[in-house]
């Protein structure tokens, strides 16, 4: 079974974010893969130990990338391909451009991907890409099973559990709880230093300036308020309900 | 010159980091208080490749350089010191032997089984009247037919109780002073080990008797020359002695990194107390010496790395990183005052175990006398 893993790098999240000149400021920061493709890559190595195949990263990102690929060929990659040419870098709809054209020269059987991604949260690259691609996706999967060409995926929808089937090939993403991502063996890393790692080009991937130019602009990048204390409302539960409601609606302004 | 980590070095310092602040951090304290070895961490450390990290592929390890390996018993001892010992006992002072001094059948049948975590490896060479002064060895070993018999008594020796494989000497030639390494499975009739000692610190490495009451073991189990075993645990130790004086930084840096949050933390007289210069002093200091003795231990274990001599370099770097993680330990302390004090806290343990380092592998005083002789004195 060929399975592809799409991986991006994202922030420790217990990194501390600070925001510079209206971006996240990334000096210092600790970049680890994102946690839900952690799960993906971890998946696709436990399918292919039981079903034989191989298993090979795709990313999009700037060169530090490396470093979270070399630690999924550490887990048990065996190769992996880097869109790193900054031409390449957009929103989500352009990630899904890049990807389809990454994925349309390989021969595959099943996609894996994060659910989401831990920074920006979007959750849309990996279904806009088996759109791309024209084929199946499962997504938020806290289990998968497959047997022969057979896809048995159970949802987490919303703390229900939904059971989908498909056929392969098929493109799936990751949620928590799919499994326990090993830790990298020291034999392991040292053997990921000499897997290939392919890097892309816009040139490589023959997209035109219309796929590459994205369709969503950041206006403004903030952070949240910081937490304030609470407050507890006093006297007759109907006058409390009455300011509640005034302080929702006109105060605070979340209730329209 | 070049301070940088290489890549794979950096991947490996991130990958034991990360496995020892999961896996072994939480359990220090209790591993302390009740003195147990963690048997299933080094399971797990085994599955990893901890276990034979610096020794080649091709007899189960993971082929790494001597500089990744002290970036690992840095990071396990941050987590634990106890553990962080027993490691560093079965990588320098058991795998490595077997390496260096053992035949192509030897490593292959001892050597890859610790260094592919199979097993649990020792080294024997203290007795009760032979510590400092290895000439007062009392264990003997006397060949009959083709079997060394073995009698006499180890003393504190790490991992003892849980070792697949000690390595240990003997007397071969009591008029010459002629002492051999010797390759001894545990589970050979007539060895046993005492009750694990009750101890200062380090308490959750395992550390016991060896007793040996006519072994025999094969005539092949010679480990190197006859007679030349004084040479080699020499050698063996000055590898060991750059290991261990990486735990004493990573125990020193986890005292450090707990005194800084907390002086960050308490208040008084109306600020934090990293407010005050009398506690800035101290942590300034303390993060000096710290990274002071992580450079001497790079430098030595670069030199191994390139196959130059570094007996100096070794015990530069054990006599300065015990010395100093016994006193950042103390210091930290002094810090979190009546706190620090208190086993709540984890720095009274961290200095329980700093301890030994000054003691185990070659005293300050044996260092001091090896750093003088390398002088010239």
């Amino acid at each position: 079974m060929d399975i592809l893993v799409l991986l991006k790098q994202t922030f420790d999240t217990e990194e501390r974010i600070t925001v510079e000149n209206g971006k996240v400021k990334e000096d210092g920061v600790r970049f680890v893969i994102n946690p839900y493709d952690e799960y993906a890559v971890e998946e696709a190595i436990r399918l292919k130990e039981e079903h034989d195949g191989t298993v090979t990263i795709l990313s999009i990102g700037p060169s530090r990338t490396e470093e979270a690929i070399r630690t999924a060929l550490a887990m048990g990659a065996d190769e992996a391909v880097l869109a790193d040419d900054e031409s390449l870098f957009g929103d989500e709809y352009t990630a899904a451009k890049v990807l389809a054209a990454m994925v349309k020269v390989r021969n595959y059987d099943l996609i894996i991907g994060g659910n989401q991604a831990v920074d920006d949260g979007s959750g849309q690259v990996a279904v806009r890409l088996a759109e791309e691609l024209g084929i199946p996706h499962i997504s938020t999967l806290t289990k998968l099973e497959i047997n022969g060409t057979e896809v048995v995926g159970h949802r987490d929808a919303e703390g229900d559990v939904e059971v989908v089937t498909a056929t392969l090939p098929v493109l799936v993403t990751a949620q928590q709880g799919l499994n326990e991502p090993r830790y990298p063996s020291l034999i392991g890393i040292r053997k990921a230093g000499k897997k290939p790692l392919t890097h892309v080009t816009a040139a490589d991937l023959r997209l035109s300036p219309e796929d590459l130019t994205a369709r969503t602009e950041i206006v403004e990048t903030y952070l949240p308020k910081p937490k304030e204390a609470g407050r507890i409302l006093q006297g007759e539960m109907n006058d409390q309900v009455k300011e509640l409601v005034h302080s929702l609606t006109n105060v605070e302004k979340v209730v329209g | 010159m070049n301070f940088e980590l290489t890549k794979e070095q950096a991947m490996i310092q991130s990958a034991v980091r990360e496995f020892a602040e999961a896996e072994i951090a939480p359990l220090a304290a209790q591993l302390d208080k009740e003195s147990r070895f963690p048997i299933e961490v080094f399971q797990k450390m085994g599955k990893l490749g901890f276990l034979g990290l610096p020794i080649p592929e091709e007899y189960g390890g993971a082929g790494a350089d001597n500089i990744s390996y002290c970036l690992a018993v840095e990071e396990i001892g941050h987590a634990c010191g106890g553990t962080g010992l027993s490691y560093e006992a079965h990588v320098s002072l058991a795998c490595v032997p077997l390496l260096l001094y053992g035949t192509e059948a030897q490593k292959q049948t001892y050597l890859t089984p610790l260094a592919s975590g199979e097993g649990i490896g020792s080294f024997g060479l203290t007795e009760p009247g032979a510590g400092s002064d290895a000439g007062g060895t009392r264990t003997t070993a006397v060949l009959d037919g083709d079997e060394w018999v073995i009698n006499g008594n180890k003393i504190y020796i790490t991992n003892g109780g849980y070792a697949k494989t000690v390595v240990l000497t003997a007397v071969t030639d009591k008029e010459n002073r002629g002492i051999s390494a010797f390759i001894v499975p545990t589970d050979t009739p007539g060895f046993s080990t005492s009750k694990p000692y009750d101890k200062m610190g380090m308490r959750a490495s395992n550390t016991v008797e060896l007793i040996l009451e006519n072994v025999r073991v094969p005539a092949e189990n010679l480990l190197g020359p006859l007679n030349g075993g004084f040479k080699q645990f020499l050698s063996t130790l000055d590898g060991g002695r750059v290991a261990i004086a990486a735990l004493a930084v990573g125990i020193a840096r986890s005292a450090f990194e707990t005194a800084l949050g907390y002086a960050k933390q308490r208040h008084q007289f109306g600020q934090s107390i990293s407010r005050f210069q009398a506690i800035q002093h101290k942590l300034a200091n303390m993060a000096m010496h710290i990274d002071l003795a992580r450079n001497a231990v790079f430098k030595a274990a670069w030199l191994k790395d390139q196959g130059k001599p570094y007996t100096l370099e070794a015990s530069y770097a054990k006599l300065f990183a015990s010395e100093m993680c016994t006193d950042t330990c103390n210091q930290a302390i002094q810090i979190l005052g009546g706190n620090g004090y208190m086993k709540e806290y984890p720095v009274e343990r961290h200095l329980r175990d700093a301890k030994l380092i000054e003691i185990g592998e070659g005293t300050s005083e044996i260092q001091r006398l090896v750093i003088a002789r390398q002088l010239g004195c």
